[in-house]
């Protein structure tokens, strides 16, 4: 072969290497999840009020990328103006504030593979309510729990109740509506510290069908774990 | 590097002195390394030395501080010598002194040079294999994982179990002897003896409680025993050491050591406090099963067939207190 043909192949391999690289990062970038903002969401100093639901099927959306794994399951994150449930898990919070949170949980649940998180640690009273009455444990034996909302570094956990699959109206895809669809309503508050990246998620392995219950959604950015954007 | 090694075969500059007399260069570097070796050893043993991790908070720390700090003092001279040499070659048989390169018989090497060599590396280095073999043993497992029947144990009698339980991605901890309550903050009495019974609820993780100079494997369904004697109060971290998943690097957490009378305010008060919830807690056992979950609707996480505490003493366990009373063994059932 002549020189400028060999030039010419590895030129051409080069270039393909290049645009495989370049279409793997904006592929690896474009699948990060969208990051629902409460920055100014109050005036400042005034509590924000953070609202989520758990969805046993997370289902799809016209969002970009929220199709990937239309059956796991997800947290969903309300805008704080819109009031649309976006299927991620990345909120960005306002630092040494108030959050009031109310999070809608549709799923079904379980007992706990370890009751430790039964237990709501680090919340405003050490405490939560549930459909308005507080309390402090849930018996994951007796009542079920869906989902946990847990903050490790915080110290925050509160365990989500479950809802039976057999009563009317439980939500068979996400998002779902808290007007219409069998859930239950968590609420509790904590005060967000200084700026940084505190990293949330679930300690039920609810990843069914996953080893141990926590592959798939509890492994995936977007589903059963994400962050809180503490931000000045 | 004897003293003939320098004369035989070296012609111009470095073959001998001014005075026509041949260079002794083995007389000249021994001082030089001595010196340096000296100056280096004991600079690191007091200056550096008692800084060296993972620190002195328990027995099996110190006991990881000694041998990096003995591993060092014998490498230091080692590489000491071998840059000595290196520096006095370059500076005396350089070019410009007029050295030439040596040839011939000259260059087939040196008996004595060869053997002293052979000798020393291998008392160095058979010195620190049987040197570092006892170490890992000593004291009561070197703060090693022993799997759940170790051989090296603690001499002392009182010792206080904690259970470390892994799971993606925190660790909790569970304390048999003060009503089998589980925290998920790691605080340890000084001057005490530790078991910590390492498990896993899910995957493979490894406790790491670095400044105590603990680190063992947390697999599920095994109980694996590590000893630590704590030997100062302060705050320690945890981490986990093994990739367990997408936060793994999240699953970190800060211990305390404190004194014993400290300690033992704080346990009361955790374990009133958490009265609330061990209730529901599954029967103590020494490990878990990792299909006990939700996913699958399966309870039943005590899979352990080994009575719930050894012959020895616990710290805790005294008359005025009872043990935590568990069956052996415990039926899975089916959730709700």
């Amino acid at each position: 072969m002549s020189r400028s043909g060999r030039i010419a192949i590895v030129l051409g391999l080069f270039a393909c290497a290049v645009v495989l690289v370049v279409f793997s990062a904006m592929a690896y970038v474009g699948t990060e999840p969208y990051t629902v903002s409460y920055l100014g969401a109050q005036p400042s100093g005034q509590p924000v009020h953070l609202v989520m639901q758990t969805d046993g099927v997370g289902g799809c959306t016209s969002q970009l990328n929220q199709c990937v794994h239309p059956t796991w399951v997800s947290y969903r994150i309300r805008t704080p103006r819109t009031h649309h449930f976006l299927h991620t898990s990345l909120v960005e919070l306002p630092a040494h504030t108030r959050i009031d949170v109310t999070v809608y949980q549709f799923d079904s649940g379980g007992p706990l593979r370890n009751q430790q998180w039964g237990r709501v640690t680090g919340t405003t009273g050490t405490s939560a309510t549930l459909d308005g009455r507080t309390f402090k444990v849930l018996n994951s034996y007796k009542t079920t729990i869906g989902h946990t909302f847990t903050v490790p570094a915080l110290g925050i956990n509160v365990p989500l109740r479950g809802n039976t699959t057999k009563k009317k109206g439980f939500c068979t895809e996400g998002p779902c509506n808290p007007s219409t669809q069998l859930h239950q309503t968590i609420t509790f508050s904590f005060t967000t510290p200084g700026v940084g990246n505190y990293h949330f998620q679930c300690f039920i392995p609810c990843g069914a069908g996953h080893y141990a219950g926590n592959g798939g959604p509890m492994q995936t950015l977007g589903y059963m774990g994400g962050f809180l954007e503490v931000r000045a | 590097m004897s003293d003939e090694s320098g004369t035989q075969g070296q012609s111009g500059a470095g073959a001998h002195g001014s005075q026509g007399q041949p260079i002794r260069h083995f007389r000249r570097l021994v001082p030089v390394w001595l010196l340096l070796a000296l100056a280096c050893d004991l600079i690191w043993w007091f200056v550096a030395g008692p800084h060296v991790p993972p620190g002195d908070m328990s027995d099996v720390a110190r006991g990881a501080q000694f041998d990096f700090n003995v591993l060092f003092l014998a490498a230091a001279p080692v590489v000491l010598g071998v840059w000595v040499y290196m520096a006095y070659a370059l500076w005396m048989w350089r070019e410009s002194r007029g050295a030439e390169p040596i040839s011939q018989e000259t260059a087939l090497g040196n008996f004595k040079v060869q053997f002293w060599w052979i000798a020393i590396t291998t008392v160095v280095v058979l010195g620190a294999f049987v040197f570092g073999t006892v170490e890992l043993i000593l004291p009561a497992g070197a703060g090693g994982g022993e799997g759940p029947n170790p051989i090296w144990t603690p001499t002392t009698k009182t010792i206080l179990p904690v259970q470390v339980i892994a799971q993606q991605w925190k660790f909790t901890y569970r304390y048999p002897t003060f009503g089998g309550m589980e925290t998920d903050t790691l605080v340890l009495p000084n001057n005490t003896e530790i078991a910590f019974h390492v498990t896993s609820l899910d995957v493979i993780h490894s406790f790491w409680a670095y400044q105590i100079g603990v680190k063992a494997d947390a697999n599920p369904q095994v109980d694996n025993v590590a000893y630590a004697k704590t030997a100062q109060t302060g705050t320690f971290t945890v981490r986990c050491s093994e990739l367990c998943g997408i936060w793994h690097g999240a699953m970190y957490d800060y211990g305390k050591v404190v004194s014993k009378a400290a300690f033992e305010k704080w346990a009361l008060t955790t374990e009133r406090k958490q009265a609330d919830n061990t209730k529901y807690l599954p029967p103590f056992a020494w490990t878990y099963a990792p299909t006990a979950n939700g996913a699958t609707g399966v309870t039943g996480t005590n899979t352990s067939t080994q009575a719930p505490f050894s012959k020895q003493e616990h710290y805790g366990a005294t008359p005025a207190r009872k043990l935590v009373k568990t069956p052996a063994t415990a039926t899975p059932t089916t959730g709700t």
